[in-house]
């Protein structure tokens, strides 16, 4: 159980270990695109760790990041082509970076540190835990941009009317400055804690 | 010809500036947070990562033209790109090491990380979807272009960030969240450029 709940809070892929950058700035511009960009990497995590420590005694250790990426690979494709048939919408605003999932480091990381180590069961909560930890991160980076930029939460009206929302939010330099700020806060937190 | 030299001038500075990797479309974030830390190596990295993008740039569109395409493989394109990128890096390491120890010690410990930097397989992909470049000129030149952005952005990063060392800052928002921060302003200063 403490494998599933370690990616939640303490081992916060994104907050906390800061992986997998990329997607988590770009594509928390909206909380429906950050939901969807969480559970897409999520599938492909808890996919991908399964196999690899299925097979973590016949992969030689030479070539093991390479057939990790394989591995890998043949998820994001597969999530892709579900994608584009069943939610085209999604997949036209998520775009290149569910391709990118391949690359996020999260994914490559679980694998390397923890799918080729432990049983299959084991990784199979890990990569669930990681997975909900990254979707869970995205929606709060989205939260603060969608509402200050936007004005809404999932599509639905938040403010009153007269509002008037920071677009600068739903630009690039609002995805640094909300993340920025996001562990600035999370830092004052924790310092809070250690004082007391 | 001079329509040629236009386009390609024009996709070189999109590249750089106005479409910049890191700045607009939030590609490479992790090495950019990560080896920013000093000039001379974020330069390093940068070089490395442009020799890459180009060498990678070139190779898939070929790939992809006269083998996936004509057989109708497009699907294959992620995996078949990720594995191209993995064993150019390994090669080009090899490479290097054997004919040029000397850029080799410099670019070395950069060059297994650029396997998994998103700019260069994100480029590669953004090529072949957009279908906005047709020529193999074109496409090389996106990429080159785009890896000269990340050089500029991420040595941009790396000087702001070697004066930030010495910088009076708040104990909560030491480390990410100033370098986040700084990151910001630097974005919506690129982001004048594109209006």
């Amino acid at each position: 159980m403490n494998n599933f709940t370690k990616g939640l809070f303490k081992e916060n892929p994104v907050l906390v270990l800061l992986l997998g950058m990329c997607p988590s700035l770009a594509t928390t511009t909206s909380v429906i695109n950050a939901i969807g960009m969480g559970l897409s990497a999520m599938v492909v995590l808890i996919c991908s760790n399964a196999v690899i420590s299925a097979l973590r005694k016949c992969i030689p250790s030479k070539v093991r990041i390479a057939a990790y990426i394989v591995i890998i690979a043949t998820f994001v494709t597969i999530v892709d082509m579900l994608l584009k048939a069943y939610m085209f919408s999604l997949s036209k605003s998520l775009g290149v970076f569910i391709p990118l999932i391949v690359v996020n480091c999260i994914i490559l990381a679980r694998a390397e540190a923890f799918a080729s180590k432990n049983t299959v069961w084991q990784s199979v909560l890990d990569g669930a835990g990681m997975g909900l930890g990254f979707t869970i991160a995205l929606v709060i980076i989205a939260t603060v941009r969608e509402i200050l930029g936007a004005g809404t939460w999932c599509g639905l009206p938040v403010t009153t009317s007269g509002y008037q929302p920071a677009l600068m939010f739903i630009l690039p330099a609002g995805g640094f400055l909300s993340l920025g700020l996001i562990l600035a806060a999370i830092n004052l937190i924790k310092g809070g804690k250690k004082h007391e | 010809m001079n329509n040629i030299a236009i386009s390609l001038l024009s996709i070189l500075l999109s590249g750089l500036l106005t479409q910049n990797f890191i700045f607009s479309r939030f590609m490479g974030i992790c090495p950019f947070l990560g080896v920013s830390k000093k000039i001379s190596t974020a330069f390093g990295m940068g070089l490395a990562v442009t020799f890459v993008m180009t060498l990678s740039g070139t190779v898939t569109y070929l790939v992809y033209t006269y083998i996936l395409a004509p057989f109708n493989l497009g699907y294959m394109k992620t995996i078949v790109f990720i594995f191209i990128i993995a064993s150019l890096v390994q090669f080009v390491e090899m490479a290097l090491q054997k004919y040029m120890p000397a850029l080799y010690s410099a670019l070395g410990i950069y060059l297994p990380l650029i396997t998994t930097n998103c700019a260069v397989l994100g480029a590669v992909l953004l090529v072949v979807d957009t279908y906005a470049y047709q020529t193999l000129a074109e496409a090389v030149t996106f990429n080159f272009s785009a890896a000269l952005g990340f050089t500029l952005a991420i040595v941009l990063m790396a000087g702001v960030r070697e004066r930030l060392e010495t910088a009076p800052i708040p104990e909560f928002l030491k480390g990410f969240p100033i370098v986040l921060i700084s990151a910001a302003l630097i974005s919506m200063a690129f982001g004048g450029l594109s209006f």
